[in-house]
C-alpha cells in the first residue's frame, strides 16, 4: 500500500502542471487567425450539413425524367406528392437523372464531414494503441514496426482501393479502406513521442514506485501525444475527405445513389463538356473545406507543436 | 558504400515481404472460394477446377503462399480472365502511359517546385513568398481531377489549344505524344509542386542562416551562387526524402489522372479490374506499385550520399 501513496502525490502535482500548460497552449491556438478562419468556414459547412432540409432543398435522391440536364438557374415545375405543382428554380442545375444538383451537394456534405471525422478518429485511435504499445512494449516495437513499414510501402489511395475491393462497398467500408493507409503515420508519431517521453524523470519516477504498465502509458505518456495528435487528426481528416472524393469520383467509393460530392462529380463527368456544373459545384465546396481544414491545422501545428512546425 | 548499399538492400526485405503478405492473404480475405474469385464472374467448373490444381489451394496455406511467391518472383503474376489475357502481357501493354505520364510530371515539378521553393525562402514574408505558400496550401486541397477537368474546360475546349483527352504513343508520333502530356502533368504535378516548394522553402531557410552562408556573401559571391550551390545543395537532402516520399502520391495521382484524360495507362487497369473484381490483375498492379516505391526510395537514400558527403554509413 505505501507504493500507492507517493506515486498519487506526485502525479496530481505533474498533472496539474501539464494541465495549465495545455490550457494556455489552447488559449493561444484559438486566437491563431488561421485557427479562427479555418474554423468559421468549417462551421458554416457543419451548418450547412445540419441544416441541409431546411436550405430549399429537395430529395437529393429523388429522379425527375422531366428535368434532365437543366443549366445552373432554370426555372423548373416540380411535382409534389399530392399532384400540385410547384415552381423553383435549379440553383447550380440539375443532373441527368433530374436530381437537383444543389440539393445534392448540399447533402453531401453531411458524407465528407462524416468521412473525414470519423477517418481521423479511426486513424487516431488505432495509431493511438499500436503506437504507445510499440513505443512502450520493447519486445513487440520491431515486429509491429515492420508491419507498419510494409502498409506505408504501399501507396495510400492504392490500398484503399484495395481494400475497398476486398470489402463491400458502402460508407463504413470507405471510412475504414481510408482510415488504415493513414494508421502507420499516426504509430510513427505516437511511437516517436513515446520513445523520447519514456526517458523523463516522471516517469522513471512512477515506474519506481511500482505503477503499472498500462497505469504509466495512460496517465503519463499518453497526455503527451494529445497535442501532436490533434493535429495530426485535422490533417488526417482533410486528406480523408480528398479520398473519398477521389474513391467514388472513380466509381469505387460509396453508392452512387448517395450524394456525396465524389459521387455528384462521378455522375457528371460524361457530360462534362456541356455541362461544366456537375463537377465545378462540388469541386469549389471540396475546395473550401479541405482548405479550412489544412490552414486550421496549420494554426494549430504552429501554436500546439512548434517542434513540428520549424520541420515542415 | 557497397556495405551501404547491401545493408540497405536487406533492410527492404521484411517491408516486401510485410506487402506479398497482404496481397497474397487480400485474395484469402475475400468472401467465397478464391479460384472461383480469381476466375471471375463468367468462368465454367473446368476453368475453376484448373485455378484450384495451379494455385495449389488443396495444400496448406504456408505451401500456397510458397507457390504464389515463386511465381510473382519469376514474374509469372496469373491470368486475367476478364481481360484474356496473362496479368503480365496487360501490364506491358499499359506500361508506356503511366511512366511517360509520371515522368513528365516528376521533370515538370521538380524544374518548377524547387526555383519556386527557393526564392520564396529567399524573399521570405514577401507577397512572392505568401504566393508560394498560398498556392502550396491550395494545391493540397483542390481534388486533383477537379484541376484536371478546369484545364480541359479552358485550354481545350474553351480556347481549343490542346487535344481533351486520349493518348498518343511516344513512337508513333512525337508531337501529338508531347501535346496530350502537357494537361495531364501539369494536374499532377500541382499537389506534387505544392509539396516540394513547401519542403524547398523550410529547408533552405533553415540553411540561410547558417555561417557558411554568410561568409560566401561576404567573400562576394552573387546571390544566385550563394542560394544555388551553397543553400540549395545543403538544402537537399529533405528535399530529396519528399520527392522520394511524394512519389507515393504521384501514383495515386496517376490512378484519377488517367481516369479523367483517358490515358490507357496501369491507373486506368488499377480501376477497371477493381470495378470488374479481376483479383490476379489487382494483385499485380499493387506489389508492382509497391516494389517500384520502395526501389526509388532506396535510390533517394543512396543519393543522399552524393549531394551530402557528410553523410557516411
Amino acid at each position: 500500500m505505501s507504493a500507492v501513496l507517493p506515486d498519487e502525490v506526485v502525479d496530481s502535482a505533474a498533472i496539474a502542471s501539464a494541465s495549465t500548460k495545455r490550457r494556455s497552449l489552447w488559449a493561444l491556438a484559438i486566437r491563431n487567425p488561421s485557427v479562427i478562419f479555418g474554423s468559421v468556414i468549417l462551421l458554416i459547412m457543419v451548418a450547412i450539413a445540419i441544416l441541409a432540409p431546411v436550405l430549399g432543398t429537395v430529395d437529393p435522391t429523388r429522379i425527375d425524367p422531366a428535368s434532365r440536364n437543366k443549366k445552373p438557374g432554370t426555372e423548373l415545375t416540380v411535382r409534389l406528392e399530392d399532384g400540385k405543382t410547384m415552381k423553383r428554380v435549379a440553383l447550380m442545375g440539375t443532373d441527368s437523372l433530374g436530381r437537383d444538383v444543389y440539393s445534392r451537394v448540399l447533402y453531401g456534405t453531411r458524407v465528407s464531414l462524416i468521412v473525414g471525422v470519423s477517418v481521423a478518429i479511426v486513424a487516431v485511435s488505432l495509431g493511438l494503441v499500436i503506437g504507445l504499445v510499440s513505443g512502450y512494449i520493447r519486445w513487440l516495437d520491431g515486429f509491429i514496426m515492420r508491419i507498419m513499414d510494409g502498409l506505408m510501402a504501399i501507396p495510400g489511395i492504392l490500398l484503399a482501393i484495395a481494400l475497398v475491393s476486398i470489402w463491400r462497398s458502402g460508407l463504413t467500408t470507405v471510412i475504414f479502406a481510408i482510415a488504415v493507409p493513414d494508421t502507420p503515420r499516426v504509430v510513427r508519431l505516437v511511437r516517436s513521442i513515446v520513445l523520447s517521453v519514456r526517458e523523463e524523470p516522471y516517469v522513471e519516477g512512477a515506474i519506481s514506485v511500482g505503477t503499472p504498465t498500462w497505469l504509466v502509458m495512460f496517465r503519463h505518456i499518453l497526455p503527451n501525444t494529445i497535442a501532436p495528435l490533434i493535429v495530426q487528426a485535422t490533417f488526417t481528416a482533410a486528406a480523408a475527405i480528398l479520398s473519398e472524393a477521389i474513391l467514388s469520383f472513380l466509381g469505387i467509393g460509396i453508392p452512387p445513389e448517395t450524394p456525396s460530392w465524389g459521387n455528384i462529380m462521378a455522375e457528371g463527368r460524361t457530360l462534362f463538356r456541356v455541362f461544366p456544373h456537375n463537377i465545378l459545384y462540388p469541386g469549389i465546396f471540396i475546395a473550401l473545406t479541405v482548405l479550412a481544414i489544412n490552414i486550421m491545422g496549420d494554426g494549430l501545428r504552429d501554436t500546439l507543436d512548434p517542434k513540428m512546425s520549424k520541420k515542415v | 558504400m557497397l556495405d551501404f548499399i547491401a545493408r540497405r538492400l536487406v533492410a527492404i526485405i521484411p517491408v516486401l515481404a510485410v506487402v506479398a503478405l497482404f496481397v497474397f492473404f487480400m485474395l484469402r480475405l475475400t468472401p467465397g472460394d478464391p479460384a472461383a474469385v480469381i476466375a471471375g464472374d463468367n468462368a465454367t467448373s473446368d476453368q475453376i477446377a484448373d485455378i484450384r490444381e495451379k494455385l495449389g489451394l488443396n495444400l496448406p496455406i504456408w505451401q500456397q503462399f510458397g507457390i504464389w511467391l515463386g511465381n510473382m518472383l519469376q514474374g509469372n503474376f496469373g491470368e486475367s480472365f476478364f481481360f484474356k489475357k496473362t496479368v503480365s502481357e496487360l501490364i506491358a501493354q499499359r506500361l508506356e502511359p503511366t511512366l511517360a505520364l509520371s515522368v513528365c510530371t516528376l521533370i515538370l515539378a521538380v524544374s518548377t517546385a524547387v526555383p519556386l521553393g527557393v526564392v520564396a525562402a529567399y524573399r521570405q514574408g514577401s507577397i512572392l513568398d505568401r504566393v508560394v505558400m498560398g498556392f502550396s496550401v491550395l494545391g493540397f486541397s483542390v481534388p486533383s481531377f477537379v484541376i484536371g477537368y478546369c484545364l480541359i474546360y479552358v485550354f481545350a475546349i474553351e480556347l481549343g489549344w490542346l487535344p481533351v483527352q486520349g493518348y498518343t504513343r511516344i513512337g508513333v508520333d512525337f508531337g501529338a505524344f508531347v501535346e496530350r502530356m502537357i494537361l495531364p502533368s501539369v494536374t499532377l504535378g500541382i499537389i506534387y509542386v505544392a509539396l516540394i516548394a513547401r519542403i524547398t522553402r523550410a529547408s533552405v531557410l533553415e540553411v540561410l542562416n547558417e555561417d557558411y552562408i554568410r561568409t560566401a556573401r561576404a567573400k562576394g559571391l552573387s546571390n544566385r551562387v550563394v542560394l544555388m550551390r551553397h543553400a540549395l545543395r545543403n538544402a537537399a537532402v529533405p528535399i530529396l526524402t519528399v520527392i522520394g516520399v511524394g512519389i507515393a502520391l504521384l501514383i495515386g495521382g496517376a490512378v484519377v489522372t488517367e481516369s479523367v484524360f483517358g490515358l490507357p495507362g496501369l491507373g486506368r487497369l488499377t480501376v477497371e479490374a477493381v470495378l470488374s473484381r479481376d483479383f490476379p490483375t489487382i494483385q499485380a498492379v499493387i506489389l508492382l506499385f509497391s516494389v517500384v516505391y520502395v526501389l526509388i526510395n532506396l535510390l533517394i537514400d543512396i543519393c543522399y550520399t552524393i549531394f551530402d558527403p557528410r553523410i557516411r554509413y
